[in-house]
């Protein structure tokens, strides 16, 4: 496979001995203009990788706060085609921020798999992470994507022992995907000396780098997981950020934008004191 | 075009060989499930897998299915019914006469047998209508295990005997306000909660939803209907029966009547979805005859959605069948043919409701007044020398006050 943005930009990182901070918002939150523009100006607030979500009805490995995020865009439109807009749109001035898709693989069955690799490819999607498929269902859609030069993004668990390891890390590329908890997104925070013992065990099968999320919270927080780690992934936060700048119709307030940014910031800078 | 199912079932001559271990039913199961879960799921199917060649786990579930449950349930000839419509001998299952008052805890304990020799220590369920909640209650009561059901909103508002029931049980009831607060909602949280807690907990999923082995699973711990029907049909008419019919939400009551006929080509087989307001509105909950194949809740089958691939909010009278989704046997058996699939309206659910009641003096759960109403079309046009077998999977008593409402009469 050829070398990708992720691939590049973890490369810069290890030169410069810096650790990645991965930011999550879902594609069109809480609307597809206001997303727009928090999508433009998370690179300049120190996202090192946008992870873009794909909205969809039934998040079953989120919290409360991404599945809240998850409704606001669908209730404002977006779909994934409109989803994959916003990457062509934000590609137009930024060629070097990866950008990686995340979601559930229901709407990407229905636009049509060989369909979403091309036009994914087009737009400027670098990688997929997609929850509900497993290495067991690799055929579905993890190696037709890798064949297109998309990096497929594998989530690591708890639970995934060391005799499983091997196989979840077979088809992963770009980045592995440490889940530093057992639960959804946006729940208990992680604790230091599990997470540095769980990245070293995931380090023993690979050579690529691995992101830590899962219940990061603050800058604090950030700091500490990115000391032990390649890098930091942060969604929930930034989405309550979001949830809190709406006004009292759920429409995005003068303050959507900015808060939201200053909060990347912040959990930017933290990553970057690792 | 000849799908990847009619090939499948070409080469193995049987719709009784699925899933293959990748848990598909053709191109249907299978096991989508996030990273977290999959190594608990493959325990389960490994533990599955040996349990049921285990004679001691075996003789313990027919035991507690004979003596707890009250197995075997009544192959009951509905004279009244069957004189009414003129047609066809009509036989009902009884399933309704089981502990708890529906086919839900076949199923339950089975898999609470399976937890405790998992050494798990909690017990989460889904529940719609309720039934499979306070079925998985009581095994948890019976078994000594803490529970935890999760429940739509609008669900426990239109369930509350059987919200009561579980709480008495000594069951903890999650209310579920994301979504339409229904079915597919609860089984949303349901699979959150066990992320969460992997270790210490079972999920009894109920129905033949979700990832693999839980299709095969539950449709094997419900087959005993099928087989008591067989056996029973033979006793009584020296021969099988023509005819099939059971209702369906997620398709576990079907799945159990119908598995042990699949391969007696001279029965028909006929599933009755929740044709809510009609399948012609958006409100139904006919995965088959209105939704396409999509992946959700661990498995692909038939789903109700939208050209961007969300799911949409199943609509039914009855809460136990209100889910989006289906079985994926029940797709695979459409696919191929061997099933016939139908609906039938609120409205017609509610007329065999009474209808049954008034002239058997049995009342009958919302669910399989479904599968009643079907009998009024297509009984009166069949000889009479023609058996009839309808699955009785669930009696009214939790349905009496909705169904009051319905019929605008104040019973307080
Ligand atoms: C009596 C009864 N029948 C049927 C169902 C639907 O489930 P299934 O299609 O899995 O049998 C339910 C679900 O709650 C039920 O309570």
């Amino acid at each position: 496979m050829q070398q990708t943005r992720l691939d590049n930009t973890f490369k810069h990182l290890g030169e410069s001995d810096t650790k990645a901070f991965v930011a999550f918002v879902s594609a069109g939150d809480p609307d597809p203009v206001t997303s727009l523009k928090i999508m433009h100006g998370l690179p300049t607030a120190g996202a090192d990788i946008i992870e873009l979500g794909m909205p969809f009805t039934d998040p079953m490995a989120d919290g409360p706060s991404i599945q809240a995020s998850s409704q606001r865009a669908l209730k404002a439109g977006m779909t994934l085609k409109g989803t994959l807009d916003m990457v062509r749109q934000f590609r137009t001035d930024n060629d070097e921020t990866p950008i990686v898709l995340m979601g559930y693989y229901n709407p990407i069955y229905i636009y049509g798999v060989d369909a979403f690799i091309y036009d994914a490819k087009q737009a400027g999607v670098d990688g997929l992470i997609i929850v509900d498929l497993p290495p067991e269902e690799d055929e579905e859609l993890c190696i037709p994507a890798l064949n297109a030069g998309l990096n497929f993004i594998r989530l690591a668990t708890p639970t995934t022992d060391d005799a499983r390891l091997p196989e979840v890390l077979a088809n992963t590329s770009g980045f592995v995907y440490y889940v530093s908890i057992t639960g959804i997104t946006g729940s208990a925070s992680p604790k230091r000396n599990v997470v540095e013992e769980a990245v070293a065990r995931v380090k023993r099968h690979t050579d690529l780098p691995v992101a830590v999320g899962f219940g990061i919270r603050t800058a604090e927080q950030a700091e500490a997981i990115a000391s032990v780690a390649d890098g930091a992934v942060v969604g929930s936060a930034l989405v309550d950020v979001i949830a809190e700048s709406l006004d009292s119709h759920g429409r995005s307030s003068p303050e959507t934008v900015t808060e939201t940014l200053k909060k990347a910031q912040e959990l930017a800078d933290g990553v970057k004191r690792a | 075009m000849i799908s990847e199912t009619e090939l499948a079932m070409s080469k193995a001559n049987s719709y009784t060989t699925g899933p293959d271990e990748n848990g598909r039913f053709g191109i249907f199961g299978g096991r989508f499930v996030a990273e977290t879960l999959m190594p608990l799921i493959l325990d389960l199917e490994k533990a599955y897998g040996a349990a049921r060649q285990d004679p001691a786990f075996l003789d313990q579930l027919q035991d507690l299915q004979t003596h707890y449950v009250g197995r075997p349930s009544p192959l009951y000839f509905a004279e009244r019914l069957t004189e009414h419509y003129g047609g066809a001998k009509i036989y009902l299952k009884r399933d309704e006469l089981n502990h708890t008052g529906s086919h839900k805890i076949n199923n339950c304990l089975g898999q609470i047998l399976l937890a405790k020799r998992m050494g798990k220590r909690r017990i989460i369920a889904e529940t719609g209508a309720g039934q499979h909640g306070v079925a998985v209650a009581t095994v948890a009561a019976r078994f000594g295990l803490p529970c935890t059901v999760f429940m739509g909103a609008t669900d426990i508002e239109r369930q509350k005997p059987n919200v009561f029931r579980m709480k008495l049980l000594g069951a903890e009831i999650m209310p579920v306000t994301s979504g339409a607060g229904t079915l597919k909602d609860a089984m949303n949280e349901a699979l959150r909660d066990w992320v969460t807690n992997v270790d210490s907990t079972f999920y009894i999923i109920g129905t033949v939803a979700g990832p693999h082995p839980y299709p095969a699973m539950v449709r094997d711990f419900q087959s005993i209907i099928g087989q008591e029907t067989k056996h029973q049909m033979l006793e009584r008419e020296g021969r099988l029966p023509d005819t099939l019919c059971a209702c369906i939400g997620g398709g576990s009551n079907a799945m159990g009547l119908f598995y042990p006929f699949l391969d007696d080509e001279s029965v028909d087989i006929i599933g009755v979805e929740a044709g809510g307001h009609g399948i012609d509105t958006p409100e139904h909950a006919a995965s088959l005859a209105g939704g396409k194949p999509g992946v959700l809740h661990g498995n692909r089958t038939y789903l109700l959605q939208d050209d961007d691939g969300q799911i949409t909010e199943g609509h039914s009278i009855s809460a136990g069948l209100d889910y989006p989704g289906i079985g994926p046997e029940h797709a695979y058996l459409k696919d191929t043919g061997r099933v016939t699939y139908v609906s039938a309206t609120d409205r017609e659910a509610l007329d065999a409701f009474q209808l049954c009641t008034k002239l058997e003096g049995i009342i009958p759960a919302l669910e399989p007044s479904h599968a009643l109403s079907h009998l009024g079309k297509i009984a009166p046009n069949l000889p009479s020398d023609h058996l009839l077998v309808m699955n009785m999977c669930g009696r009214g008593d939790k349905d009496v006050f909705s169904v009051a409402e319905h019929l605008n009469v104040d019973i307080g």
